[in-house]
């Protein structure tokens, strides 16, 4: 690519070859996060309502070359580094400054973990900018929906490279905002509306719990910072502080005067609640699903691979505050478990394409959480293991979303009922969807193999067997609904006279899911634990048969039951339903959680909160205003009948004050 | 009672009644009279009466000079100057509203 176009003066001077080294692309590692920005403006702004197809290119070649840098940037990382990989912030910049010592700062954080979202988010960003000029062709938005992307992809990638806990809160409203507005693309749907609301508002609340975390860190982050004895360097709010033994040694002695809990596990908690909102943990995950309003393409960046795994990727960026506490680490493993089965069992009744592929993610977003939980600053398996399957099931879910949105292109429908025998019209998405269900089903070679394999272990040899049980299942669950989708849609007859002519799709969707495919069968091959660890590096292992064993047994069985129930005669698997009865209705009703929300929000919160205050508001507030108002307004009324207009009687009163000015000093003089 | 008349040197006091009573007349016509024209000439006397102060305190302490005397003419001069600025104006507003009346000139209360 020719870089003559980057804000680079130089440029010119110097050979080609220099010019995207590793060392240039760590100077200039702010390019990664602000090509899309400068690409959103300007195709916000110019572009957008000039020509649509221009700005599909533009915003794509943006992303692209911020890929570009990312991966260049990665490579050279990951290979550069001699005994640890350093964490390095190459550029930074005051941003706000209350006070001495107390500033928040803009950067950019270059660490394993940063390094590898970027390389995650653009390349995954990339390819759903490529996939989406064909997906939203012909669209009235596609000019916005570009715009949008960018915006997203700024700012994830401004979080994924925060150095410091402001800049990443300040992000982290921005993926909201964004997505938001991206689920709520097609804004005439009113069920995309309410969807887009449901989201902002549910993870508008869990950022709530984020932001007091934040207030605690940074008051103490301050104080520790400056108080006697610190020899600390940087800024309070920067990880690299909030992270260090020496304010974690400190903090952790706060107590919060109920005994046994210490404040550190009660501003971890509320940093969590931040993070369970932006990745749909139980009981925040109700705002995912409905997401799925959203164009496909939109679910598959936002909703599957990047956005939602910004909570898994903040209790990493937190992890040794997190380790800190032990209850703060024990909630994060119980509800990312939880979570894993709750939604791999609901996943398995929904018949929306979307939907069991949203139940999906919840799953295995629960799975990223619980190896977090499960691993401490020292056995920091489960840590490395967590990211190493927030990299896989990147590429393997934002395939799969890719891939229905290619059915769904197709058919014109979201129900797996209505398709069916598309193996055959789409050979291409039937094999790169394959290859993606075989890799989340945790089946050798595919890289879902290698991250759950090691999810697994991490939790078994962290001494958690029930967690351990409970990911097994999970695994079992996921092979089923997920094959359960595949027959259903590739396999047997067409169901509906739509399904029967679909054809596949154009080119330049079927490049990115190739280029996913490829993606999601190598990248298990990453020798990830060289790269992404905690610490000490930990000695290189193989696979361990302990564990890969049971977890293919278990992928190999749901695999199997599927195919039993829903590859060839259909009366089994409503015979299996009509057995299931109650139990079965629950499931499918997602056991009436949106239902219990509803009742909570508008039975409660709205009767007995909401109306009260708005009853105090309207009455005693506006009250007191309009009194003031009132009093006002009748004493101009009453003070109206001085002002005649007739200079006479002005005269006359001005007279009568001078005389009664001269007898007051003649009074008092003489 | 002549002797009396021909003796009798009035005072500062004395002298200031005629002006005081002018004053009070100008003052009392310029919050009263309805005519514009009136009001005016009603000034006219306030105004003389200040200017007729200044020849009495003239006279009562610094007989030697004309200080006070000067003023008074000054006051004269000033105040034909206003009389024709202030006819003119009348006769402008007159053209515009066909009355004197200055009870009607409120346009400054709307």
């Amino acid at each position: 690519m020719s870089p003559g176009w980057m804000p680079c003066g130089d440029s010119g001077a110097r050979p080609m070859q220099h010019i995207l080294d590793y060392e240039f692309v760590l100077r200039n590692a702010w390019l990664i996060p602000a090509l899309p920005l400068v690409s959103f403006a300007i195709v916000g702004l110019f572009i957008r309502p000039r020509s649509a197809k221009l700005s599909g290119f533009v915003a794509t070649a943006a992303v692209f070359a911020s890929a570009v840098l990312a991966w260049i940037l990665a490579a050279g990382y990951f290979r550069s580094a001699e005994g640890g990989h350093a964490a390095l912030v190459p550029w930074s910049m005051e941003w706000l400054r209350f006070q001495e010592n107390l500033s928040a700062s803009v950067g950019v954080l270059v660490d394993p973990i940063s390094v590898l979202l970027m390389v995650v988010v653009t390349t995954v960003s990339f390819l759903v900018h490529l996939y989406s000029i064909g997906y939203m062709h012909g669209d009235n938005g596609f000019g916005r929906f570009f715009t949008f992307l960018n915006l997203f992809t700024f700012s994830m990638l401004g979080l994924v490279v925060a150095p410091n806990i402001v800049q990443m809160y300040v992000c982290w409203e921005l993926v909201g905002v964004s997505s938001f507005l991206l689920i709520g693309f097609y804004y005439e749907k009113p069920s995309a509306v309410a969807a887009c609301k449901k989201a902002f508002i549910v993870t508008r609340f869990a950022d709530l719990g984020f932001m007091i975390g934040v207030l605690i860190l940074g008051y103490y982050g301050y104080s520790f910072f400056t108080g006697a004895g610190s020899t600390a360097v940087g800024q309070p709010f920067d990880f690299a502080y909030l992270t260090s033994p020496a304010f974690l040694e400190k903090f952790s002695q706060v107590a919060t005067g109920v005994p046994g809990l210490t404040l550190i596990t009660v501003a971890m908690v509320l940093v969590y609640m931040g993070a369970a909102g932006k990745s749909a943990m139980f009981p925040l995950h109700i705002w995912l699903p409905d997401a799925m309003e959203g164009p496909t393409p939109v679910s598959a960046l936002i909703h599957a691979a990047t956005m939602v795994v910004a909570g898994v990727y903040l209790v990493a960026r937190m992890f040794p505050v997190f380790a800190a506490s032990e209850q703060a680490l024990m909630v994060v493993a119980g509800v990312g478990a939880f979570t894993s089965l709750f939604a791999a069992v609901i996943g398995c009744t929904q018949d929306d394409i979307k939907r069991v592929l949203a139940f999906s993610t919840l799953s295995q977003l629960g799975y990223m959480m619980f190896a977090l939980g499960v691993s401490t600053v020292h056995e920091a398996a489960g840590y490395t293991a967590s990211m190493f399957h927030l990299f896989t099931h990147a590429f393997f879910k934002a395939l799969l979303f890719l891939g229905a949105g290619a059915v769904i292109h197709a058919v014109h429908e979201n129900d797996i009922w209505k398709m069916g025998g598309l193996a055959r019209k789409m050979p291409v998405t039937h094999a790169t969807f394959l290859i993606a269900t075989l890799s989340i089903a945790g089946i050798y070679p595919f890289a879902g193999f290698f991250s759950k394999d090691e999810i697994l272990a991490a939790a078994l040899y962290g001494g958690h067997p029930i967690i351990f049980g409970t990911g097994l299942l999970v695994a079992g669950l996921t092979a089923f609904y997920m094959w359960r989708i595949y027959f259903i849609t590739f396999w047997g007859k067409a169901r509906c006279e739509k399904a029967g002519h679909a054809h596949e799709a154009p080119v330049v969707m079927l490049v990115p899911l190739v280029v996913l495919a490829a993606l999601s069968v190598v990248s298990g091959f990453v020798p990830f634990a060289e790269y992404v660890y905690l610490g000490e590096k930990p000695p290189h292992e193989g696979i361990n048969m302990g564990v890969a064993v049971p977890g293919t047994i278990a992928g190999v069985l749901g695999i199997a039951i599927a195919w039993f129930l829903y590859a060839g005669d259909a009366g089994r698997a409503s015979a299996l339903v009509a057995r299931m009865g109650g139990s079965y209705r629950h499931i499918r009703n997602k056991f009436y959680f949106d239902e219990i929300y509803i009742f909570v929000t508008k039975r409660v919160v709205f009767a007995f909160v909401a109306a009260p205050i708005a009853w105090f508001d309207r009455h005693v507030v506006d009250g007191g205003v309009n009194l003031t108002a009132w009093c006002t307004r009748t004493s101009g009324a009453v003070l109206r009948y001085l002002q005649t207009g007739q200079v006479q009687t002005y005269g006359a009163w001005f007279v009568t004050g001078v005389l009664f000015v001269t007898l007051i000093l003649w009074k008092m003089f003489m | 009672m002549i002797e009396f008349l021909a003796s009798y040197e009035p005072g500062v006091v004395t002298w200031l009644m005629l002006p005081a009573v002018l004053f009070a007349i100008g003052i009392y016509g310029l919050l009263t009279r309805r005519n514009a024209v009136g009001i005016l000439i009603s000034a006219e006397l306030a105004i003389n009466s200040a200017a007729m102060n200044f020849v009495i305190f003239n006279r009562f302490i610094t007989p030697a000079k004309v200080d006070g005397q000067v003023m008074s003419l000054f006051i004269i001069a000033a105040a034909a100057a206003e009389v024709v600025v202030g006819v003119a104006i009348f006769v402008m507003l007159f053209k515009h509203r066909r009355t004197m009346d200055v009870t009607r000139m409120d346009a400054m209360r709307r």
